[in-house]
């Protein structure tokens, strides 16, 4: 007797092969999608949201392609979630470890469907995952005693990461400012410290470094717009009503008189609160919330510099850069830590005018001002430039470098393969499916660059016979060159996330063998 | 559709609305059910043991989660059939008692039932057949109280633990460091076992999971992990020897609870109340600071202005953490909660030996770590993984291998593993069939067979010769009597379990028996299913 049915009316399942299938297609689909964004010369994507407006934006990351997505493919899924970790823990390679996984799951394909168990490929990853891990670790170079050396590494590294963004023109320009920028966290990974600020108009050459720190307010009225030796008291404090908080507390006066005094009771009040302010002796007073036109007239008459509505990372980094406390309350003035700086000025970029601190007692925080043609561009820019701080700070945490243009790859590869050969049983098919599968990113390079892919990668196969070898995929040039003095170098880092989570999520989506999609949950028609 | 007469020959009206119902009566009801049965076990059976497959399952929202737990998968499968219903109850329960075996306990109901059917069709009496597999459950329960072992260990020597962790922990997607993730679970918990009255609260041990890093980082903190950071930004990262304040009351003015209104008619009201509410910060944060305390940790919000004031009189203070959290940090730290400041004592003070920050990835994430507590009854496990999904299947992973743990201390009897407890069991009850007279002897001995599926699973599972592997191992145990015999899933070389080192608790497999007996025989007592049909 059949059973009609187990689950309830909209859910389905899918079994075995079919699910396998299934599973396999979707993730392969979101590999290939996001496989011609990879390498220098890997192409855009527009990305148009549903969202009112249509706003487009346009881009070369792979994270952020994958962000956007509508997927409704489980498998597909689990590539954007890796994608997205490896974005929120190293920054770059959110593409490579999408299309490795990619990789990885289409060589399994072509294994299942020769019959071997998807436990026996998963043991054989996992092994040949190590072994890949072992072969990188074994050639990394470190150079963090040497800091001279370390600075060029990062460098190196940065301009990297930058020649696949839409900022390859002046990659030069822009690594040397994410490396100044990195340098001033000394060792911090919080990238907060780094502000970015997109000004369009200009080109993408204008954008500059600023050592001090510029926030994006006007100065009141009548307020001086150059301070020299600035003292600054950060706030985050009411100077709009200050309201009574006591809970339940209202007003209620009888007649036209009271509520005339109660008023003036307020302004004294206010008065009182700025009096506490400006006994401080500061003569700059940057408020997280409004500042009112009463004390802002104050606070011109008393020649003090008032910013309004700053916001709230924007006063954080402000008391960081500055050294100031932030300050809710007034009482006591000697001893809330005032922030100091040379010069508070007033300046333009484009058109707009945006206030500029510098010679800041502490350097850790800094603004980078990004210029160029659009928004688009300069979104794009932003983004690229996220990336390369992001691999940078954690380069700085672990020195560790290798080197680029596919060198890994076919490093890892090698050492793979003689596993593969060292093996006995099936596993061994699975490790050289793993090393097909790495060869795979440097076959993709040199794709989407229009070089003869098949051509290069045997040469490099070739070269990297020879122990010590340092050849990689040159594509500039088209040709397989020596990445050492070509200056292509990647972090460690990211390589070895790039590995594991690839092989993580390739294993989790081959363990697959039953797919169970629950009704979706029934929305209320509003219309 | 049964109607009645009266005897002037209209219909009695005995279910309303009759013609739109669906009944199903007598065998076909049980056949029917039997089916249903099957089914969801049939789900279950390919993610038995070490290579087992895992599941894909995609919520209602289109949230996706990949998992190898039986109880989970039933949970979230949807499942609208009445029997299937009762199965996925019939995991759970063993998840609620046990922690582990939830696969095991559906698939052997499964074969169960399979075995049922079977007799059914012979022409045996569903009662007949559920009073067999009664008794046959009783042998097996008997005779895996016989073939069990003791374990002995302590706090020192807690190999066999790890050991029996890593049985579990083998058959999910965290194998690759079964190892270190088995020494965690033990390790927290035997922090908090009392081991005197052989007792375990699991509520100590708290497991939190962050994005990011590898599974590899995983670790045991000796304390309290919470996911909040400093409530003012320049607030110290590190505190050595904190005594920590534990509130529940909002560093805000006060809101009594009956209504009331506060007029305010003259200037002097306004100004008063102006300096009571100046004054009520103060109060808060002196009282605070009077008895002692060099940290303060809040369920609620603070004001701006306490804030600032928290910070200037370099009182550091953390906001917002979850009632859950609360207590276990006024337990770790041997604290008290407070609700009102006025109640704020010395002694009512928690104390640990560090409380620090530390900020993880690319993005401004921080996590707050209380160490070295005064009481270091409280744990938690800090798992790290690749994506989400692997850190949710991580920590069920790990609530199985703690459970399993927690078992032990319960009981140290053990059972070998792979199958092995199961062969033994069929073939003690499959002898004891013969001593019964009438047709429950045939149920008993289906209840043997259906004991073989298990191992017959694993075999499958693991890329084996079921029948032929099953049959060696059978007659290797009977030739020589020992009940270590399995199936070699991992491909070892040897099916002698004590050499592989596979173990699994005593009160873990009887329950699984006793349970899965249960069920089928509820199911099997069912012949009459009647049910609204679709509109």
């Amino acid at each position: 007797m059949p059973i009609d049915k187990i689950f309830k009316d909209d859910a389905n399942e899918e079994k075995g092969e079919r699910a396998r299938m299934a599973s396999f297609i979707g993730a392969m689909a979101v590999a290939d999608l996001v496989k011609s964004t990879l390498g220098p010369k890997g192409m855009d994507k527009i990305l148009q949201s549903t969202g009112r407006g249509h706003s487009v934006t346009v881009t070369n990351d792979g994270a952020t392609i994958l962000k956007s997505l509508h997927i409704d493919n489980p498998a597909a899924k689990v590539l954007v979630d890796i994608s997205k970790v490896q974005d929120d823990e190293v920054g770059d390679g959110t593409t490579s470890v999408v299309v490795l996984a990619g990789e990885l799951l289409r060589e399994a394909e072509k294994l299942v469907t020769s019959k071997i168990h998807p436990m026996t490929i998963i043991a054989g990853y996992r092994m040949a995952a190590e072994c890949a891990r072992e072969a990188l670790l074994k050639r990394v170079i470190d150079n963090k005693e040497n800091a001279e050396k370390f600075r060029s590494d990062l460098m190196k590294i940065a301009m990297t990461t930058l020649c696949s963004k839409i900022l390859s023109q002046d990659k030069e320009h822009f690594a040397e400012m994410a490396v100044d920028a990195v340098f001033r966290l000394k060792g911090s990974t919080n990238l907060e410290a780094i502000q970015i600020i997109k000004k369009p108009g200009g080109s993408l050459r204008d954008s500059f470094l600023d050592e001090g720190f510029i926030l994006d307010k006007k100065i009141g009225i009548g307020q001086p717009k150059r301070i020299e030796n600035a003292k600054i008291l950060v706030a985050n404090t009411a100077m709009d009503t200050d309201k009574v908080k006591i809970y339940g507390a209202r007003v209620r006066v009888d007649s036209m008189s009271k509520v005339a005094e109660i008023e003036g009771a307020e302004k004294e009040k206010m008065k009182d609160k700025v009096k506490k302010i400006l006994a401080h002796g500061i003569n700059c007073f940057v408020n997280r919330q409004l500042i009112y036109n009463f004390p802002e007239e104050l606070f011109a008459d008393a020649g003090v510099l008032a910013i309004e509505h700053a916001d709230f990372e924007g006063i954080e980094r402000l008391g960081l850069v500055t050294g100031g406390e932030i300050a809710s309350t007034f009482d006591n003035p000697e001893s809330v830590k005032l922030g100091h700086c040379k010069l508070i000025e007033e300046i333009m970029i484009g058109e707009d005018k945006l206030i500029h601190f510098s010679g800041v007692a502490m350097g850790q925080a800094c603004s980078i001002v990004l210029r160029g043609a659009s928004h688009h561009v300069l979104d794009e820019a932003e983004r690229s430039l996220h990336d390369a701080l992001c691999v940078l700070s954690q380069t700085v945490n672990d020195s560790r470098v290798l080197l680029g243009g596919g060198w890994p790859e076919m490093v890892m590869a090698k050492e793979v393969d003689e596993l593969a050969r060292k093996t006995a049983g099936k596993k061994s098919h699975a490790i050289e499916a793993f090393s097909r599968a790495l060869v795979a990113i440097p076959t993709t390079i040199a794709d989407n660059a229009g070089l003869d892919s098949a051509e290069l990668v045997a040469q490099l196969r070739a070269e990297h016979h020879n122990e010590g070898c340092n050849a990689g995929i040159d594509v500039i040039s088209g040709a397989v060159g020596d990445m050492e003095e070509r200056g292509i170098y990647e972090a460690f880092k990211v390589k070895q996330a790039v590995l594991l989570s690839a092989t993580e999520a390739a294993e989790m989506i081959l363990r697959v063998d039953e797919i169970i999609t629950c009704a979706p949950r029934r929305r209320e028609d509003r219309m | 559709m049964a109607l009645a007469f009266d005897e002037f020959g209209r219909p009695f009206i005995i279910l309303r609305e009759q013609d739109q119902k669906t009944r199903l009566r007598g065998i076909d009801a049980q056949k029917a059910n039997i089916a249903a049965g099957k089914a969801v076990a049939r789900i279950l059976r390919s993610s038995l043991g070490p290579k087992g497959m895992d599941k894909m399952l995609q919520g209602p929202d289109g949230d996706v989660t990949i998992t190898n737990d039986g109880a989970t998968i039933l949970e979230q499968m949807d499942v609208d059939n009445q029997i299937a219903k009762l199965m996925v109850e019939l995991s759970r329960s063993q998840d609620y008692e046990i922690g582990d075996g939830t696969t095991g306990v559906v698939v052997m109901a499964g074969a169960l039932l399979e075995q049922a059917e079977r007799q059914l069709d012979r022409g045996i009496h569903p009662i007949r057949v559920a009073e067999g597999y009664e008794m046959a459950s009783r042998v097996a329960v008997e005779h895996l109280e016989r073939i069990s072992q003791k374990f002995e260990f302590d706090n020192d020597n807690y190999e066999p633990l790890v050991q029996t962790c890593m049985t579990t922990l083998s058959s999910k997607i965290v194998n690759r460091c079964k190892r270190s993730l088995a020494e965690i679970a033990v390790k927290a918990v035997l922090a908090v076992a009392d081991l005197e009255r052989k007792d375990v609260n699991l509520d100590l041990i708290k497991i939190e999971g962050k994005v990011g890093g590898n599974l590899e980082d995983t670790e045991l903190i000796y304390g309290i992990l919470v996911d909040k950071d400093m409530s003012h930004p320049q607030m110290p990262k590190q505190i050595e020897d904190a005594h920590i304040a534990i509130l529940t009351c909002p560093f805000e003015p006060p809101k009594p609870k009956t209504k009331h209104k506060v007029d305010i008619d003259t200037v002097e009201k306004f100004e008063t109340l102006r300096k009571q509410e100046q004054q009520y910060f103060d109060e808060m944060v002196q009282k605070c600071k009077d008895v002692g305390a060099t940290l303060v940790i809040c369920q609620w919000g603070f004001d701006d202005e306490a804030n600032h004031l928290l910070m200037h009189r370099n009182l550091p203070a953390v906001r917002w953490v979850g009632g859950v959290e609360l207590e276990l940090i006024a337990i770790a730290t041997g604290g008290r909660i407070v609700p009102r400041f006025q109640e704020l004592t010395a002694e009512k003070l928690g104390k640990a030996g560090m409380v620090r920050e530390k900020s993880f990835g690319t993005t401004k994430e921080r996590m707050l770590y209380i160490e070295h507590c005064a009481n270091s009854k409280a744990v938690t496990i800090f798992i790290r993984g690749g994506n989400k999904m692997m850190i949710e299947e991580t920590k069920r992973s790990i609530h199985d291998a703690l459970c399993v743990a927690r078992n032990l201390i319960r009981n140290k009897s053990i059972v070998y593993g792979g199958g092995a407890a199961e062969i033994a069991c069929s073939l003690a009850v499959d002898a004891a069939a013969d001593k019964y007279p009438g047709v429950e002897q045939y149920a008993i001995r289906a209840f043997a067979e259906a004991l073989d599926s298990v191992p017959m699973a694993l075999a499958e599972n693991s890329g084996l010769q079921p029948i032929e592997t099953l049959s060696a191992v059978k007659s290797q145990q009977l030739k020589e009597n020992i009940p270590f015999y399995g199936i070699d899933c991992n491909d070892v070389g040897t099916n002698d379990m004590r050499e592989q080192n596979v173990f699994e608790t005593l009160i873990g497999k009887q329950q699984q028996i006793l349970l899965a007996t249960q069920v089928v025989k509820m199911i099997l007592k069912i012949d009459d299913v009647i049910s609204n049909s679709e509109y």
